[in-house]
């Protein structure tokens, strides 16, 4: 039963909870069930709401409890801090997923908790919401679990027959970073529970194509998280491990975090005016390239770029780096090449290699089909009757990458990047202090 | 110029490519009775609206075109836009003109006729996923679920199927405020309503609220509990109101629970 004071701890609990980015409600389709409430859709999911900083509001993203054992240095809910703490009872957590559902606010819960006692208690109590939102209250909805470092299999396999999904988050590509900022915490504890869930999933797959009326495990798989900016990992650190983990099975999605200075007073920490939000969507950019634009993280990121270029996207930068690969001819090229060209994404790509079948395209048809000219024409070639000697083609190769790249970039670009820059510097310097 | 009226309904634009062919012309342009016509209008045809001509012509389709290029044809026809009829007319044509052995032109997006009905397909699923998104029910004292939308396109017959999936074991009614219709559904099936012009309705045209009296008593917790949630889940370092405007555009906010 909700009490007085349930607005107000509802309101803590959010408050504590807003700083994991995951969001997805996707991964999943289960159709509507006699006597349950809910389904879930397939594709991108519904975002219910935009928060007033733009973030999609998909799931009642709230902690059971803000109390925690830990003293991560990167967490607003560290033990060490002074902040408001609260509980929400069972009862309460459940009806108001309940109400909110009913009424079209949320598409399911993003349940996570702060550490209590151990563990395997913190996740048995988790893991008993779920059920009973599962079994007594019959919901059909969309359920996002987090994981508790270092708890035990038995209780990760019972989260798994009712959560849709199970996060886990790594924090930091390398260890010594975690063990810097979170000394209670390591690696192993992470994926450990990352590799019995997909050990889990793996063998559920097993199970279903024997038995198809087997229970589902863990359906829309692992989402894992990893902060941006609170250390000293490059991108290409974090990229090359957003690459290994999309190699696994099990893992649909690896959200970036850009670090916002929630314990300023913590001398293991940079302090940053503003979160580094540009580098954030540059990362982004680098995890669509890597799973929608078939790019390799070598050819994001390499030995000479470490880190991905603040002024233009890595797809833009990519292509610089390589003018020999252009220009791409529209009417010939494969899917692949033709995806590889700035200002050209995935649905005009699929609309080209469809509509040169029967026509050949030209500057025109590719604008109407969204086709971004100003960055494209630079890359490609494609029926114009200028075509020839008429008037000569100028692309990235006539007018060299520098210049382009100037003419590429916006005054405005330019200076957001140059401000985020000046931050990383700040950190660089802070660096060796002791 | 050769120009055709035609009672703007789907098959009468059906009966007009039946009229062009059986009669060895291709109009210029394609009307809705009672528009304006245009100058120089010396040649007008008026087309009779026949369901035998319309079936003749829809089932012809269905041999030349994909399942999924007459589901786009149909949600295209659903966006209400004026020039829609148009193009589906040349879209049609065409399909028709062509050799019944040619690969179909459904693909064919340098055409503009085919390029515009898809993209306006594309337009109407974007509003059916916003409606699918931004509907706030209210719980009247009855137990019934209202939701009022107002979408751009006809979009209500797209998402009542998703609602009744979901919301299987609960009765609701969403209601069209612009079209003046709605969907009950009462947990068996689904029901056209239309309320009588002064009829006094339970609800708010203009806001979407359920009057005080017939909403349910914890209601006004739950829409106050969600404010509360929507406040508190914004991280203030990250404020992007742009962003929030390009997902959530201001015509939408009217009937949300947490932007009143």
């Amino acid at each position: 039963m909700l009490t007085a004071n349930t607005i107000e701890r509802l309101q803590i609990l959010t408050e504590s909870a807003k700083y994991d980015v995951s969001c997805s409600s996707s991964g999943t389709v289960r159709k509507g069930v006699d006597g349950m409430v809910g389904n879930t859709v397939g594709g991108i999911g519904i975002c219910h709401s935009f928060a007033d900083d733009g973030r999609c509001i998909s799931l009642l993203k709230v902690m059971l409890t803000n109390y925690c054992m830990y003293d991560c240095a990167y967490c607003v809910n560290r033990r060490s801090n002074d902040i408001r703490r609260a509980t929400l009872s069972v009862s309460e957590l459940e009806e108001i997923t309940m109400e909110f559902y009913r009424r079209n606010y949320i598409e399911g819960i993003f349940l996570s908790s702060g550490v209590v006692r151990n563990p395997d208690y913190t996740m048995e109590r988790l893991t008993a919401i779920v059920r009973d939102l599962r079994t007594i209250h019959r919901f059909n909805g969309y359920i996002h679990l987090k994981g508790i470092p270092g708890a035990g299999a038995e209780l990760l396999t019972e989260a798994g027959r009712y959560a849709d999904r199970i996060s886990l988050n790594i924090e930091t590509p390398k260890e010594q970073s975690l063990q810097l900022l979170a000394p209670e915490k390591d690696h192993q504890s992470v994926f450990r529970p990352m590799q019995l869930i997909q050990q889990g999933m793996l063998e559920n797959k097993e199970d279903r194509h024997r038995l198809r009326h087997t229970p589902r495990f863990v359906p829309a798989g692992q989402s894992t998280q990893m902060i941006v900016g609170a250390t000293t990992e490059t991108d290409r650190d974090i990229l090359t491990m957003s690459s290994a983990l999309y190699g696994q099975p099990s893992l649909r999605r690896v959200y970036y975090s850009g670090y916002i200075s929630v314990n300023t007073y913590d001398k293991r920490l940079p302090v940053l005016k503003q979160p580094p939000l540009v580098r954030e969507n540059r990362l982004y950019q680098a995890d669509w390239l890597m799973r929608f634009y078939h790019f390799n993280v070598d050819e994001i990121v390499d030995d000479t770029h470490t880190h991905l270029e603040l002024d233009i996207d890595p797809k833009l930068a990519w292509a610089l780096r390589h003018p020999e690969a252009f220009p791409v001819d529209i009417n010939r090229a494969d899917y692949e090449l033709i995806l590889r060209v700035p200002g050209i994404g995935v649905k005009s790509a699929t609309l080209i290699v469809h509509s040169r079948r029967f026509n050949r395209l030209t500057s025109y048809h590719l604008k109407k089909m969204g086709v971004v000219m100003k960055k494209a024409r630079y890359f490609i070639t494609c029926g114009e009757l200028t075509d020839g000697y008429a008037s000569p083609i100028v692309g990235v190769n006539e007018l060299r990458p520098e210049r382009l790249r100037h003419l590429l970039t916006s005054e405005s670009q330019r200076k957001r990047a140059a401000a985020e820059m000046q931050l990383t510097l700040d950190f660089d310097d802070d660096e060796p202090k002791p | 110029m050769l120009i055709y009226t035609f009672d703007a309904s789907p098959d009468g634009l059906l009966s007009a490519i039946f009229d062009a062919f059986s009669r060895h012309e291709r109009p210029d342009t394609l009307i809705g009775t009672g528009e304006q016509l245009p100058l120089f209008a010396d040649n007008v045809h008026h087309v009779a609206t026949a369901e035998d001509k319309a079936q003749r012509v829809w089932s012809g389709l269905e041999r030349r075109l994909s399942p999924k290029a007459l589901k786009i044809i149909t949600l295209a026809y659903l966006s209400e836009d004026q020039s829609i009829s148009q193009h589906l007319f040349n879209y049609f044509y065409k399909a028709f003109s062509q050799p019944a052995t040619a690969t179909s032109i459904e693909q064919n997006y340098a055409d503009p006729d085919v390029l515009a009905v898809t993209n306006t397909a594309q337009r109407v699923l974007h509003e059916r996923l916003r409606m699918m998104q931004f509907l706030r029910f209210q719980k009247a004292a009855d137990g019934t679920y209202l939701g009022v939308i107002s979408p751009d396109h006809n979009v209500l017959p797209l998402i009542t199927d998703h609602f009744r999936d979901r919301f299987g074991d609960q009765p609701w009614l969403i209601y069209d405020a612009r079209r003046h219709y709605g969907y009950y559904y009462d947990r068996q099936q689904l029901t056209h309503v239309t309320f009588a012009d002064g009829q006094i309705l339970p609800f708010d045209l203009a806001t979407g609220k359920l009057n005080d009296d017939t909403l349910s008593a914890d209601d006004k917790l739950f829409q106050e509990l969600w404010r509360t949630y929507f406040k508190a889940i914004c991280i203030r370092e990250r404020i992007n109101p742009k962003k929030q405007l390009s997902d959530m555009p201001r015509r939408y906010w009217r009937y949300m629970t947490e932007k009143q």
